[in-house]
């Protein structure tokens, strides 16, 4: 039976796309959460939403100017930020309201665009193409390389960022680097998971993960390890049972949260 | 015991002053920290301590004045590594933080402009060495936030000894904490003041244990309000007997 779901191609795209931001999502959330900055992938996921509907107005592929405007508006909200005359979570809302109307006003007068915007709201393994693939695996590298290169920065920024700068930490550039990556990611797993759900797939392996008390580097590995078991069963579970797949990864990744959470607390 | 040569000046301060918006939180204050001192700040909440302490470590730009750290003017500051700083509130980190004692320490053994770092043997035994320091070898492989607050707090002068630096800024290390824990605190101060010459400078608000404690008292109110020993402090405020009646309502209260 598991062999019928091999013969599409559209499926077989979907896992290999899955599997990438499946590896993706934990490394860039790790530092997210444990700065208290969770709702910048939602945020970021929204802008993401105005970014998928220029391009499809514009003719260009959607992910494209989806990496582009979300990219930019990082740098807005991290400038804001950091400018103390708006908060952290004042800055976000603004930006996540104005991306949010700004998508559909672009919509409004397109109106064949609203058919295909929903696979991109919800995610949809059916609209991951070859050339999908090919970027988000580019994309997927070029973060890899920036967290490593950064790693001890991110995490000491992470902990105490007064501290670090302190001790010479280039807070201000390290910061900026962790959310165009942010950008990066949620731009990326939009195909797969769709705009609304993007955000659980960045922060709830995490979350899952932290509940069980290990070192950083075993926690990351564990959040990966929930992250990708999630992405693949919720696939080919939505594949069989005809669900939403971003709903569905979801789901499995918050089941699996409820019962670390509920394990651990005895 | 280590010579130390007290004339010479670790931290010149020089008329800084700084305004949050349009409110003086610093005025004009001028202030030098000689080598081997052991400094206390005090001064009312809201009085700019911290914000003292953010312009002397760079974290904060002065409006007008300057600052110099080691003869060099902060902006060319280089040598992060001589500086050893406990925040406020350095415990008010994710209470779920994935780390153990061992790698918060390691956080400090940074170099700036180096990409892909990764702790060296010599970093792991640096750590150790520090830790030893104060009294938390034994807590080297548990996780930060299993530690009570006390502990935690020795781990973050661990933190800030970790590069051997010459000078410490700590910044309200004993609030929050119990008697005991701060009395053993205290004592790991005065050891690595008087043994190893390390210059300390602490804010706090526990003037009467602070003025027992350290060499020099700063009084800070938006400028700098007295710069003096403890003895001459406590004559000039009048502060003893202030102490000693609040002190006598205090036990009062708790034979209660």
């Amino acid at each position: 039976m598991l062999t019928e779901i091999f013969q599409y191609g559209f499926i077989l795209r979907g896992l290999e796309a899955g599997v990438i931001v499946a590896l993706v999502a934990p490394l860039i959330g790790i530092f997210l959460v444990l700065k208290r900055y969770s709702l910048v992938a939602d945020t970021l996921a929204h802008v993401s939403l105005a970014g998928i509907a220029l391009g499809m107005l514009l003719g260009i592929n959607p992910v494209l100017t989806a990496l582009g405007t979300s990219v930019i508006a990082s740098l807005g909200i991290e400038r804001l930020r950091n400018s103390k005359k708006i908060s952290g979570d004042t800055a976000l809302a603004l930006f996540l309201f104005g991306s949010l109307a700004l998508a559909v006003v672009i919509l409004s007068f397109a109106h064949n665009l609203n058919s295909n915007i929903f696979n991109y709201l919800f995610g949809n393994i059916v609209t991951v193409t070859n050339n999908d693939i090919f970027i988000i695996f580019s994309l997927a590298i070029i973060v890899i390389i920036f967290l490593a290169m950064f790693y001890k920065e991110l995490v000491y920024i992470a902990f105490d960022e007064d501290a670090a700068r302190v001790s010479g930490v280039p807070a201000r550039l390290v910061n900026n680097i962790l959310i165009i990556l942010s950008a990066t990611t949620v731009s990326l797993a939009i195909p797969i998971v769709g705009v609304l759900l993007i955000g659980a797939l960045i922060v709830i392996p995490v979350v899952t993960a932290i509940q069980l008390r290990k070192s950083f580097i075993s926690t990351i590995v564990y959040a990966e390890l929930v992250s990708l078991f999630s992405v693949v069963a919720g696939i080919i579970l939505s594949f069989y049972m005809n669900l939403s797949t971003g709903g569905t990864i979801v789901l499995i990744m918050l089941a699996i949260f409820t019962f670390v959470f509920l394990i651990k607390r005895k | 015991m280590q010579k130390v040569d007290h004339t010479k000046n670790i931290i010149e301060v020089k008329n800084v002053s700084f305004a949050y918006e349009k409110v003086d939180v610093l005025k004009n204050i001028t202030l030098d920290i000689h080598k081997g001192d052991y400094v206390g700040i005090i001064g009312p909440n809201g009085a700019g301590k911290t914000t003292l302490f953010k312009v002397m470590l760079g974290l904060l730009k002065p409006r007008e004045g300057s600052v110099s750290l080691f003869g060099q003017d902060l902006a060319y500051f280089k040598d992060w590594h001589k500086i050893g700083y406990v925040p406020q509130k350095s415990t008010n980190f994710d209470s779920n933080f994935p780390a153990t004692v061992r790698d918060v320490v390691l956080m400090a053994r940074y170099v700036p402009g180096k990409i892909f770092q990764k702790a060296s043997k010599e970093d792991e035994l640096a750590a150790e060495k520090a830790l030893r320091q104060v009294n938390m070898i034994e807590y080297a492989d548990r996780m930060i936030s299993d530690l009570s607050g006390g502990q935690q707090q020795r781990i973050f002068i661990a933190r800030a000894l970790v590069n051997e630096p010459e000078i410490i800024f700590l910044d309200e290390p004993t609030s929050g904490i119990d008697k005991t824990s701060q009395d053993n605190f205290y004592k790991i101060l005065q050891n690595l003041n008087k043994e190893l010459g390390l210059t300390l400078v602490l804010i706090s608000h526990d003037i009467e244990r602070i003025t027992e404690e350290v060499m020099h008292i700063a009084c800070v109110d938006t400028t700098l309000t007295c710069h003096t020993s403890p003895t001459e402090y406590l004559k000039e405020s009048g502060y003893a007997e202030i102490m000693g009646q609040k002190v006598k309502i205090i036990t009062h209260h708790h034979h209660n």
